[in-house]
């Protein structure tokens, strides 16, 4: 479904990823850790098409069509879905309303019907469900005033809204309490599916508990230095990163 | 034509009308009149250098000519091109100033309000209209003010009783025709509405056809004790119109006065609007949109001056600037030394979709009392653009993006508009200009 090879991508002067591979196919959960300011945000925002990020090198491949090439809402209709690790406050649109412009200029885009009021209505109650989230809260101003939890499961709201093929998951677990957590990494167990795929970017592992990832990878400088199963995870929580570090050859 | 050659005609025109008159020429509402002619004649047209009219330059619209008052067959059908659909209420009609009786609508009953045209007052009612007529909007340092008082004659003279909540609204609709040549007219409106009472009032402002017009409006409020009055002027012109518009407001105390004021479109468009609130415990609300775009200038002045204690205003206004635009915001709050316990709040926000647009804001604060309240707070900048990714990464494309961020942006003013065939009529206007790109 995806191949990222050699991805090099800079903001500023400053190079962060520096020849990236990674290769996702459908039905997998795929794990990305590694330390702070290893570049494990700016993949994922370099794949959903954030311009902030100069691309300098390296391709990628999703469902046969270079995403470099296309604008991130272009990308985003195609199947990429990104939930952010800080989803950002919009006053004045409610989330409902946000939903349905992005649902019908995504189905405009592959040529598909607009949905109509009544269809909404009943997509968004079955999708509600999905993560526990409230009508009240779908009313309101998109993100505006939200906890924390109530920002994260909008999100994964959303996922399930736009029930993507390729989901990247940014961060979701910072800032929330177990509970939320829960909530949330069901929410993303329940949207698996044969024909879908996800990469979990954390810090931590406590979130791969429930979410659980087929595959392990270690970002760390800009490229993955290390690839394994989720025994990998647990070993990082244990051992921590400077063990990697060594096997890199590094000094601590 | 140059500054001096309008002026002239200005007043040659004043002396022939005045010269047509028999008793009403020795009536105390023409000695007014008079008064505010030689003060015109004195004061002359702004120019730049003048601190009131520093960015806003008149010198394009005084070296033109002007028919004032032409006289026009405009008809019901014209009307059908500039429909608000599903307007109910007491509708009254102004073709260049001149009141239209077969288009115009009165249905509130006698004893909730009483609507006259300002000439039929003058002359009916002279002592009523001489007790309220230029006490409010002081013309002393304002030219188009002293203008407008000497030809004071089209307009509607309102007035609400004590104790009536008027259940229709009062929609005056001042529409230029400049279909054949360029017009000019001088509305003069003056609302009374009495203790206790509530009343709706819009003045919306419309040109049709090719040349310019030039609109100098001059409304003055007078607010009694408790009354809750609700002011809103919608104004969607041409590229070709010159609009300068003053409202003044008294109110007294316990009243409430909120204005709403919505520029969808205009060439040229300065707005005054300013309160004395000369009562404890009143509030006045202040809330403006505009939307200019191409090279359209629209300027907000407002004023509001607390004069007795435990008052409170709050004024927000948004601007949403695309082209080669410019705006202009002006909010002046004085809390005189009387004024204890004042709470004043005043924001004006900007978006600037295009590097040529821009915008002058300066809010000027003077506060002679100790014990208040008072904040003010003016920001101009772009659309967020975590923000937009964020919408993009949701599959909206980046222009639907920046329409809905805007639109969202200008929502809150939109809301606050309680006649709702107006306001959906607003939404409509302000979605199209939004997204015409």
């Amino acid at each position: 479904m995806l191949k990222i090879s050699n991805l090099q991508a800079k903001i500023g002067e400053k190079e962060i990823l520096k020849g990236l591979n990674l290769e996702v196919k459908a039905g997998e959960v795929h794990a990305i850790m590694g330390p702070n300011g290893a570049g494990k945000s700016t993949l994922a925002s370099v794949l959903a098409g954030r311009d902030t990020y100069e691309v300098t090198g390296g391709e990628v491949d999703f469902e046969g069509q270079d995403l470099l090439d296309l604008a991130p809402e272009e990308r985003a209709a195609l199947g990429v879905f990104l939930a952010f690790q800080y989803p950002v406050e919009i006053p004045g649109v409610s989330t409902t309303n946000f939903l349905k412009t992005a649902v019908n200029e995504m189905r405009k885009y592959r040529g598909e019907e607009a949905m109509d009021a009544v269809q909404f209505l009943k997509m968004f109650k079955e999708k509600m469900k999905i993560v526990n989230i409230d009508q009240s809260l779908l009313n309101r101003s998109l993100n505006e005033g939200f906890s924390g939890g109530e920002k994260k499961r909008n999100e994964i709201f959303q996922m399930a809204v736009l029930n993507p093929k390729l989901a990247i998951l940014d961060e979701t677990d910072s800032g929330l309490d177990i509970d939320a957590l829960r909530i949330v990494a069901e929410g993303v167990n329940k949207l698996k599916s044969p024909d879908n795929a996800t990469i979990v970017i954390t810090h931590y592992q406590r979130l791969l508990d429930f979410i659980v990832p087929d595959f392990v990878h270690v970002l760390y400088k800009g490229r993955i230095v290390k690839s394994g199963t989720k025994e990998l995870a647990l070993e990082l929580e244990e051992r921590g990163y400077d063990w990697i570090k060594e096997e890199l050859g590094e000094t601590v | 034509m140059n500054n001096t050659d309008l002026k002239t005609q200005l007043i040659a025109d004043f002396r022939t009308a005045e010269g047509r008159m028999n008793g009403e020429a020795k009536s105390a509402v023409h000695q007014v009149r008079q008064q505010a002619l030689e003060r015109f004649d004195k004061l002359g047209f702004p120019t730049i250098r003048h601190e009131e009219w520093k960015y806003s330059n008149v010198k394009n619209l005084v070296n033109q000519a002007f028919d004032f008052n032409a006289v026009t067959n405009f008809s019901a059908k014209d009307l059908e091109e500039m429909p608000i659909p599903n307007l109910e209420g007491n509708i009254l009609y102004f073709i260049n100033g001149i009141y239209n009786t077969e288009l115009s609508t009165i249905v509130s009953p006698m004893s909730e309000l009483q609507i006259l045209t300002f000439a039929e007052a003058a002359k009916t009612q002279p002592a009523l209209v001489e007790q309220y007529f230029n006490k409010y909007s002081d013309y002393q340092d304002n030219a188009f003010t002293a203008l407008n008082t000497a030809f004071a004659q089209n307009g509607v003279f309102v007035h609400v009783p004590d104790n009536k909540v008027v259940a229709q609204p009062i929609i005056l609709r001042f529409i230029s025709d400049a279909r054949t040549l360029n017009v000019a007219s001088q509305p003069r409106n003056l609302i009374v509405v009495g203790k206790r009472s509530e009343v709706q009032i819009a003045e919306s402002f419309r040109s049709f056809g090719k040349n310019a017009s030039f609109t100098n409006a001059v409304t003055e409020f007078v607010v009694g004790e408790e009354a809750n009055v609700h002011y809103y002027k919608v104004q969607n012109e041409s590229d070709k119109s010159y609009h300068i518009g003053t409202t003044s407001v008294l109110q007294a105390g316990k009243s409430v006065f909120t204005a709403n004021t919505v520029t969808a479109n205009g060439g040229f468009v300065r707005n005054n609007l300013n309160i004395k609130i000369d009562g404890e415990y009143a509030e006045a609300n202040m809330f403006g949109l505009y939307i200019p775009n191409g090279k359209q200038h629209i300027d907000n002045h407002t004023a509001v001056d607390h004069a007795k204690p435990n008052s409170n205003s709050n004024e927000l206004y948004k601007g949403i600037l695309k082209g080669k635009s410019t705006g202009v915001f002006n909010g002046k709050i004085f809390v005189r030394q009387d004024a204890q316990k004042t709470n004043a709040f005043q924001s004006c926000k900007n978006v600037l979709l295009s590097e040529d647009a821009s915008m002058n804001t300066k809010p000027q604060l003077e506060i002679w009392a100790d014990d208040v309240k008072c904040s003010h707070g003016t920001t101009t900048g772009q659309l967020n653009d975590d923000a937009l990714f964020y919408m993009q990464a949701r599959g909206i494309s980046k222009d639907s993006a920046r329409a809905l961020l805007t639109l969202a942006f200008a929502q809150d003013v939109i809301d606050k508009f309680e006649i709702v065939a107006i306001k959906e009529y607003l939404q409509a206007l302000i979605e199209e200009k939004i997204y015409q790109g």
